[in-house]
């Protein structure tokens, strides 16, 4: 067995990535379990009970709680954690807003979940979508591999002295949470190295008064919301540094804020985010084996977006087809709203049309990526349809 | 004043930071009218108003308008009127 391969064990998701949080060395972990992120709060819990892990794991009411505890825990200087999903996101929509406006650096897996109603607890990404503006980082991952990976740069993204911004890395629910893979687990010491302990130059200290939060009236409020701007901006070389670190620590890279599958050349780009990529690379490498020129362009980190990158990624393409397990219903969805946004000022000027799928679980299989690419296709010529629903069972309507 | 990312202050910092601004309407006492019974310092829900030389008067930096004191007085002291700034 190789030093590379020394901790590769066929492990669950949710243990991978609580594996990876202990390695990370938490000194406060607060959540409230939920389906699909339960298996990796009940992991961490087991950890802490078997002296595995020294944290203090807080049981509380509510998500809201859960994330209101790491307020004062990360205040006081304490590395935090916390995992959600879903409704229990959207419980915490209010502290969302006060972690990121106090610049409290938690990390957070999100194991993406559909929102209720009607009642559903599969995998699609409206939880985390309707969060993006929340002041959050949020990565998306690939898979079991990439959630392990980019937790640990999570922290060292989140606690950065010039960023210190919250950040969620979103994992497709069940998809990522409850697969069994071969998963490189992370190497304590090797963690530790390249994430040195917590030490935040203000804290709350009672030998040292101070206020976190403050009242701002209109004198001083749009700045602290500039300040947070500002730091999201930063982040996007932090990211990408991150990465580069990691890789050379770990072995592994997976882009920094964006990836790439076949596009230098590819005249029809797909840009997604999330565990459906390794369906549409499969999809490619059957299209590509055809001749047909087909890419994929992989947003991994989707808070900053990554305007400039966006633009030199894509700037070849002759049309684009974004698909997300998202919908802003009134509107079309997150990402190809953000796609069309980010291209308008530049001169870079093609077709862009967008897919909804996946929705509350349902399956993206090669066929829908085909029916996706097909659609490109005839959108070089003239868009038919901006913005649909894939695979829409128009028989049960 | 110069703000620090995460509303980062310095404790005790409403001693720099007035609350007061968004007052409409100001309270004026009159101390003829008076018989100095503190209902209205003790239903002040800013706390601010206080005795000046035996005389009650609101703290105008943190007074919110809200009428609370005008409210309470039995003597009716206290009218409320329109602040023009």
């Amino acid at each position: 067995m190789s030093e590379k391969t020394a901790n590769r064990k066929v492990v669950e998701g949710s243990y991978a990535v609580a594996h990876a949080v202990m390695c990370c060395r938490p000194d406060v972990i607060s959540a409230y379990p939920i389906t699909p992120q339960t298996h990796i709060v009940e992991n961490l819990s087991q950890m802490v009970a078997d002296g595995e892990l020294d944290s203090e794991f807080l049981t509380v009411d509510s998500e809201f709680s859960a994330l209101s505890v790491l307020i004062g825990s990360s205040a006081c200087g304490a590395r935090t954690y916390s995992s959600t999903t879903s409704q229990g996101l959207a419980l915490m929509y209010e502290v969302l807003y006060n972690v990121s406006g106090m610049r409290i650096p938690v990390v957070m897996n999100v194991a993406n979940r559909a929102l209720g109603a009607p009642l559903n607890i599969w995998n699609d990404q409206q939880d985390a979508m309707g969060a993006r503006d929340a002041g959050w980082l949020q990565i998306y991952v690939e898979d079991v591999q990439e959630a392990v990976d980019a937790t640990l740069q999570a922290y060292k993204i989140a606690e950065d002295a010039q960023i210190r911004t919250p950040i969620m890395v979103c994992m497709d629910g069940f998809i990522l949470t409850h697969v069994y893979e071969p998963v490189e687990l992370l190497d304590k010491e090797k963690a530790r190295e390249f994430l040195p302990d917590y030490k935040p130059a203000d804290i709350l200290d009672p030998a040292h008064p101070k206020t976190f939060g403050a009242f701002a009236d209109p004198s001083t409020y749009t700045e602290f919301r500039y300040q947070q701007f500002e730091a999201q901006l930063k982040a996007l070389d932090k990211i990408e540094k991150v990465a580069r670190e990691f890789e050379e620590t770990f072995g592994r890279y997976y882009g920094g804020l964006l990836d790439s599958y076949f596009v230098e050349d590819a005249e029809i780009v797909i840009v997604t985010l999330g565990s459906v990529i390794g369906t549409i690379k499969d999809a490619i490498d059957a299209m590509r084996s055809e001749g047909k020129k087909v890419g994929l362009l992989k947003v991994r980190s989707y808070r900053p977006f990554p305007v400039q990158a966006l633009r030199k990624a894509l700037k070849d393409a002759s049309v684009i087809a974004v698909i997300e397990k998202d919908v802003a219903i009134g509107g079309e969805a997150g990402l190809v709203t953000d796609l069309k946004a980010s291209l308008y000022n530049s001169n870079i000027r093609m077709p862009i049309i967008g897919f909804t799928a996946g929705l509350g679980g349902r399956d993206i299989t090669i066929k829908d990526i085909r029916k996706i690419v097909a659609k490109a296709e005839a959108a070089r010529k003239s868009i038919e349809t901006e913005f649909q629903f894939l695979d829409l069972r128009t028989e049960i309507l | 004043m110069a703000i620090k990312a995460g509303s980062l202050v310095e404790a005790c910092s409403t001693r720099i930071t007035k609350t007061g601004a968004w007052r409409t309407f100001v309270p004026i006492f009159d101390h003829e009218k008076c018989i100095k019974c503190s209902l209205c310092e003790i239903y002040c829900p800013e706390g601010c108003i206080h005795q000046e030389e035996g005389l009650f008067v609101p703290d105008l930096d943190y007074c919110k308008g809200c009428s609370v004191c005008a409210n309470e007085c039995p003597r009716m002291a206290v009218t409320m009127v329109l602040e023009e700034k």
